[in-house]
């Protein structure tokens, strides 16, 4: 094996360009002859359009053009992913989703209008002096009154607020409710999964262009997803053909979710250059982002743990109501049901599992997944309740939790939720984090707190998630209108270096470094001599982008399958070289040998001769060395890990401080353990932001109140510790070539249970009759729930 | 306009801007210095954090008007002319301090105003000054461990697996 | 952001007279105001820079007062202000270091923002603001949420903060903005003790006196335990209701008290 190969914590060759001020963002673009564009946006959450008059504005100096709704009446809208059907059969609502409102607007922030100029400065002059009469109609924020369809509708048209009502399994819903009714002990709890709002730090910018020689576009933007902008764009909204349309997604500074969704401003600025003929650049403001990104979370829920008196689990029962807000993303109603129902099972052999999801649209910005989408919905309603069971049984929530793991020897195991988990061990997970979390000398470290006048709780947390999201035949089955598989090519040049085009797009997940180990371990070559292109659809076959934890799981098995067929065709070019048969040589560290012969070529050259083919073998083989593989996995990989912290509560404020967090994760095998540490670290501070600090907060009127950084409050390096993680406990993944399990969302899907399990145990131990405090657990709540 | 000047990364440099032209504005796009990121409206992220006269400062909050004849630094100019990266860059690659990279001009030209007033801080103070730095993706964990690395302070490393 | 005309004067004198223009507005360090105006939601037509002024910079104590020009930045103050400590302090925790290296003392008593620390330091010190044409004692000068006594054009050149015989600050962050939820200054001079308090009132910045009463007769956490301010003056919000604001008060004055 090479340097660098697969397991190495090789240093990040991106990091170069970044560290130096020379990474390339979208916004970093400006070519020749660009105009700027500026939205009008809606003030109001739900709003008659009675009229827009554009005539002043469009007066103004520098504007060259202004669209609005009535542009693009005659175009299609952004469409919805996932095809969800209700319990009682029918499909779930779907109302059109413009490029800019038309009739209505139907959330602060919703863009009516477009103003395209000279300047930026112009631009947001005119949208300035654009009259819009838009009659103020009462605001549907509230999920519980948006369901009872008392009041207003947020799109008349469909005729309810309640997008779809979902069972998961719907056959298992009897014999859940009858397992609940006979149960000798019920835990219920009700929960509120907060609003976030997903701050990548670079907010979305556009840039459209347009060739009017060649009737060529070009998208410029911020996306983990770029080929699945184009064919949104392509198939559904502009209709421009896919092959006359580039998109082009450079360095992208973070996503978490929110750049995986195709946005209407994408759609206007290429409508926008066509139009002009010029370059339309729109970026977004922070507060524009908060106004317009596709939030996550978002979920009241309630759910009930049926169990014996030994705390042998029964049942769990769920019903949640998930607001999707004003217009499905496109996957906001995949998130909330088959990455949330599937899950809540959890790391258990519970024999019966229902859950209701009701999706409901309300007059906020549009929800869609956010880092963990779903999973950390489903892992925090069930380590809640059970740590709740455990406290009303006088249980250990360690016991508990390990009398229902599913156990080692059980794998493949079917849960009770509908999917097969491949492989794991979640009590070698539990028995490292006693271990590394010395739940042993917890006790002197209270007494220690208390000596301060602090109390200190640990709490404690199991997860499972579902990752490398795919396989495309079970996800059409359940409802996906696109497949989930991933591409790459691997193209050796005649000198033998390697250029490796991948679907996934790389945006802080370091596939520049950790892709070409996968490649250099194969092929025994340097990995320095390996380069990925991602982010550009005219350059690579094709892909579904980086989201749910999958790119390596995915796209990476992808790129060791295209690299296996590099080597059976490089093996028959070695073989001529040699004179002998394929099957008679043997590959290892980039060289072709003959066993038991001093015979043997160098994998550079056979890639020469693969692409100066004199005496060639030209009827049986072709020329060049460049091989394209699909990858469709088989099933879900399924990480899994035990997470732990302390905290200490100040009982005169309420304020939390987290002394430790410990996380140790199950991703199968690792690539570069230094980037996947770096994935867990971020998750954690991600899953601690929600825990005690973010909340995206509307007002009964529909207005953002948390719609800045002033009062968003994201989490600063003085808000968390030191983390510990830990990925040693790992079973291999058994159906992808690499064994690996995702790694991205771990860190945000188990770390906010984990919190709010600390802070009850802080305050029980305190003498305090808290059960639940709901994120954020902020010191105000935490002082309310102690002094209710 | 008025026109100013100023010593950037250790060059006159001078352009025409408005009255109203942040000093990041200038930067990008008068003198396509991108490195130096525009993430907030509100002065809370510090991605635009570049050093005026020595000092770190948000340069989406202060006038490039203001600044005629002012010294200013970017993350263009912390590398060597041959492009070798200073200590803190260095330690930044070699700890995982950054993983989609636009915090960090802001981070790295923080760090290097730290460790100009107190050479070996401790973790706690490190964490304290980055205060008007946000990252959302790493944790602060690797920037953190960075820095202590670059004050010459022992820093685990990570161990192939 | 609107543009402006901008207005770089050599001297207090220059400047005052600049502020005499139609729709003129002070430009201290910028820090507020910056992000106001890229918003749209400020619109000066003319900005007056008094951010260098040499006279309006720097910091000096002399015959039990601290002298800190109008101009000088926050980080400046907590590096320099050693003759005052709890005021050195305060200032050191204000923004993060890239504000604390732009913003100033003036501009931030000039906005009297709600939950600002220095107006409870001026406040809690009995500072004098001294500006251009007169002096203003702190407890005239703060007159509602961002409404103080100056008046149009009237530019603070100096803040005299009187040394206390022992001063402290509490602050507790909102943790979004890094502004004070609550902020407490307790300052006390030989037995006159002042309280003043920052980040919850309705009203803007505002003095404790039950609690300064009870501190001037007996100087311990304990002489103000059980006083509580009136809940329904308070602020409530998304980061805390009226009554956790009235019962921070009451812990940070306390501990305030201890740290003194």
């Amino acid at each position: 094996m090479p340097d660098g190969g697969i397991g190495a914590p090789t240093k990040r060759r991106e990091d170069t360009r970044f560290l130096t001020g020379r990474g390339k963002y979208t916004d970093d673009f400006t070519p020749q002859n660009t105009s700027y564009c500026a939205f009008a946006r809606s003030q109001v959450a739900n709003g008659k359009i009675k009229s827009i008059d554009t005539s002043a504005a469009a007066a103004m100096p520098g504007v060259l053009a202004i669209f609005t709704g009535e542009d693009f009446v005659e175009v299609g809208g952004n469409p919805a992913g996932w095809a969800i059907v209700s319990r009682d059969g029918e499909p779930m609502k779907e109302p059109k989703r413009p490029v800019l409102a038309h009739g209505k607007v139907r959330h602060v922030g919703d863009a009516y209008a477009a103003v395209i100029a000279d300047t930026l400065e112009e631009a947001m002059d005119a949208v300035e002096a654009i009259e819009a009469d838009i009659e103020e109609l009462d605001a549907v924020v509230d999920m519980a009154s948006a369901v009872a369809n008392s009041g207003t509708l947020v799109h008349d048209e469909i005729g309810t607020n309640t997008c779809f009502d979902w069972g998961w399994i719907e056959d298992n819903r009897a014999a859940t409710d009858e397992a609940i009714k006979k149960a000798p002990h019920v835990t219920t709890l009700e929960l509120i999964n907060n609003r976030l709002v997903p701050n990548a730090l670079e907010p979305r910018c556009s840039i459209g262009e347009y060739d009017p020689g060649t009737g060529d576009y070009k998208l410029t933007t911020t996306s983990q997803n770029p080929h699945l902008s184009r064919l949104l764009i392509s198939a559904f909204v502009l209709g421009i053909p896919e092959n006359k349309l580039t998109v082009l997604a450079p360095d992208v500074g973070g996503g978490f979710g929110s750049k995986i969704y195709h946005y209407g401003e994408e759609a206007l600025v290429l409508a926008a250059a066509k139009k002009l003929g010029r370059p339309v650049k729109w970026t977004a403001t922070r507060t524009e982002a908060f106004l317009s990104d596709a939030h996550g979370r978002d979920h009241v829920t309630k759910i009930e743990l049926a169990c014996e008196k030994d705390g042998t689990f029964i049942a769990f029962r769920t019903e949640t109501m998930a607001n999707v807000g004003a217009y499905l993303s496109n996957f906001s109603t995949a998130t909330p049901t088959f990455l949330h129902g599937t899950l809540m099972a959890g790391n258990y052999t519970v024999p019966n599992v229902y859950v209701n999801v009701k999706a409901v649209f309300t007059n906020t910005a549009p929800v869609d997944a956010y880092r963990g989408a779903g999973r950390p919905e489903a892992t925090y309603s069930l380590e809640r309740v059970i740590d709740k069971c455990a406290r009303e049984l006088g249980m250990d929530p360690v016991e508990i939790r390990r009398k229902n793991f599913i156990k080692k020897d059980q794998y493949p195991y079917a849960s009770a939720a509908g999917l097969e988990y491949d492989s794991g061990n979640y009590d070698a997970l539990m028995d490292g984090l006693e271990k590394t979390a010395d739940f042993a000398g917890f006790e002197a470290r209270r007494a220690e707190s208390a000596k301060q006048g602090k109390l200190r709780g640990l709490g404690i947390n199991a997860y499972i998630e579902a990752c490398g999201i795919a396989p495309s035949n079970l996800v059409g089955i359940l409802g996906a209108r696109v497949g989930l598989y991933d591409a790459a090519t691997v193209r050796v040049n005649p000198t033998g270096n390697i250029s490796v085009m991948v679907g996934a797009h790389s945006h802080g997940q370091g596939h520049e470094t950790a892709f070409p180990q996968i490649v250099a371990d194969m092929l025994g070559v340097d990995p320095e001599t390996i380069d990925i292109v991602h982010g550009d659809t005219s350059k690579i076959p094709f892909g579904m982008g980086t989201y749910g934890s999958r790119s390596l799981a995915v796209c990476g098995s992808a790129v060791f399958r295209a690299t296996e067929k590099i080597i059976v065709k490089a093996t028959a070019i070695a073989a001529h070289m040699l004179e002998d048969e394929p099957d008679n040589i043997d590959f290892s560290d980039g060289v072709f040998s003959i066993a038991g012969t001093n015979k043997s070529v160098g994998f550079g050259d056979v890639a020469l001769k693969a692409y100066i083919p004199h005496e060639y073998p030209i009827e049986g083989l072709e020329p060049g060395l460049e091989e394209t593989a699909f990858y469709d996995p088989a099933n879900f990989t399924y990480p899994s890990g035990a997470y732990a912290s302390e905290v200490e509560v100040d009982p005169e404020t309420g304020k939390v401080t987290i002394c430790s967090m410990v996380a140790l994760d199950d991703f199968g095998v690792v690539v570069n353990p230094m980037i996947v540490t770096g994935q867990v670290e971020g998750g954690l501070a991600q899953g601690i932001g929600q825990a005690l600090l973010e909340n995206s907060v509307y007002d009964d009127n529909g207005q953002l109140l948390s719609g800045s950084l002033m009062d968003y409050a994201m989490p600063r390096a003085d808000d968390l510790p030191s983390f510990v993680v830990d990925h040693s406990h790992a079973t291999r993944c058994n159906h992808n070539p690499i064994g690996s399990k995702g790694c991205g969302e771990a860190g945000a899907i188990g770390s906010p249970p984990t919190i709010v399990n600390a802070v009850v145990d802080a305050l029980a131990r305190g003498g305090h009759d808290v059960d639940h405090i709901d994120m954020p657990v902020s010191p105000s709540r935490v002082w309310a729930a102690m002094n209710k | 306009m008025p026109k100013v000047t100023m010593n950037i990364n250790g060059r006159a440099r001078s352009t025409e801007v408005e009255n109203r032209t942040l000093l990041s504005t200038a930067l990008r796009e008068k003198l396509h210095l991108t490195g130096t990121h525009i993430g907030c409206d509100t002065s809370q992220c510090g991605a635009c954090v570049v050093h005026v006269n020595g000092k770190a400062v948000k340069s989406c909050a202060v006038f490039a008007v203001e600044l005629d004849g002012a010294t200013i630094d970017t993350i263009e100019g912390q590398a060597a002319p041959d492009g070798s990266l200073n200590v803190i860059q260095q330690a930044f690659k070699d700890h995982h301090g950054l993983q989609c990279g636009f915090c960090t001009p802001g981070m790295v030209m923080s760090a290097a105003a730290l460790l100009k007033d107190n050479p070996k801080p401790n973790e706690a103070e490190i964490r304290d000054y980055l205060e008007g730095n946000i990252c959302r993706c790493t944790g602060y964990q690797g920037i953190v461990n960075a820095i202590m690395a670059a004050s010459g302070q022992a820093v685990p490393a990570i161990a192939a697996e | 952001m609107y543009d402006f005309d901008l207005v770089i004067p050599s001297s207090v004198a220059d400047a005052a007279s600049a502020m005499k223009a139609d729709g003129a507005q002070a430009l201290g360090g910028g820090q507020t105001l910056l992000p106001t105006m890229k918003q749209r939601l400020a619109a000066p037509e003319v900005l007056v820079k008094l951010s260098d002024l040499a006279e309006m910079v720097g910091v000096s104590a002399a015959s039990g007062i601290l002298r800190v020009g109008g101009a000088t930045t926050h980080a400046q103050v907590a590096e320099e202000g050693a003759a005052y400590p709890a005021l050195a302090a305060l200032a050191g925790n204000i923004g993060d270091p890239a504000v604390r290296n732009r913003g100033t003392i003036g501009g931030s008593i000039a906005n009297n923002d709600p939950a600002a620390c220095y107006p409870a330091g001026a406040l809690g010190s009995g500072a004098t603001i001294i500006t251009d044409r007169r002096e203003i004692a702190a407890d005239d000068f703060f007159t509602d949420l961002f409404e103080t006594a100056l008046d149009e054009g009237e530019i603070i050149t100096a803040v005299n903060f009187p040394i206390p015989d022992a001063a402290n600050y509490q602050k507790f962050d909102q943790p979004a903005s890094r502004f004070a939820l609550v902020g407490v200054f307790v300052a006390r001079f030989g037995d006159a003790v002042r309280v003043a308090v920052t980040g919850a009132s309705n009203g803007g910045v505002f003095r404790w006196s039950v609690a300064e009463e009870a501190l001037s007769a007996d100087f311990s956490a304990s002489a103000v335990e059980g006083l509580a301010v009136n809940a329904g003056d308070m602020i409530s919000d998304l980061h805390g209701s009226a009554a956790y604001r009235a019962h921070l008060i009451g812990v940070l004055t306390r501990r305030a008290v201890q740290s003194c």
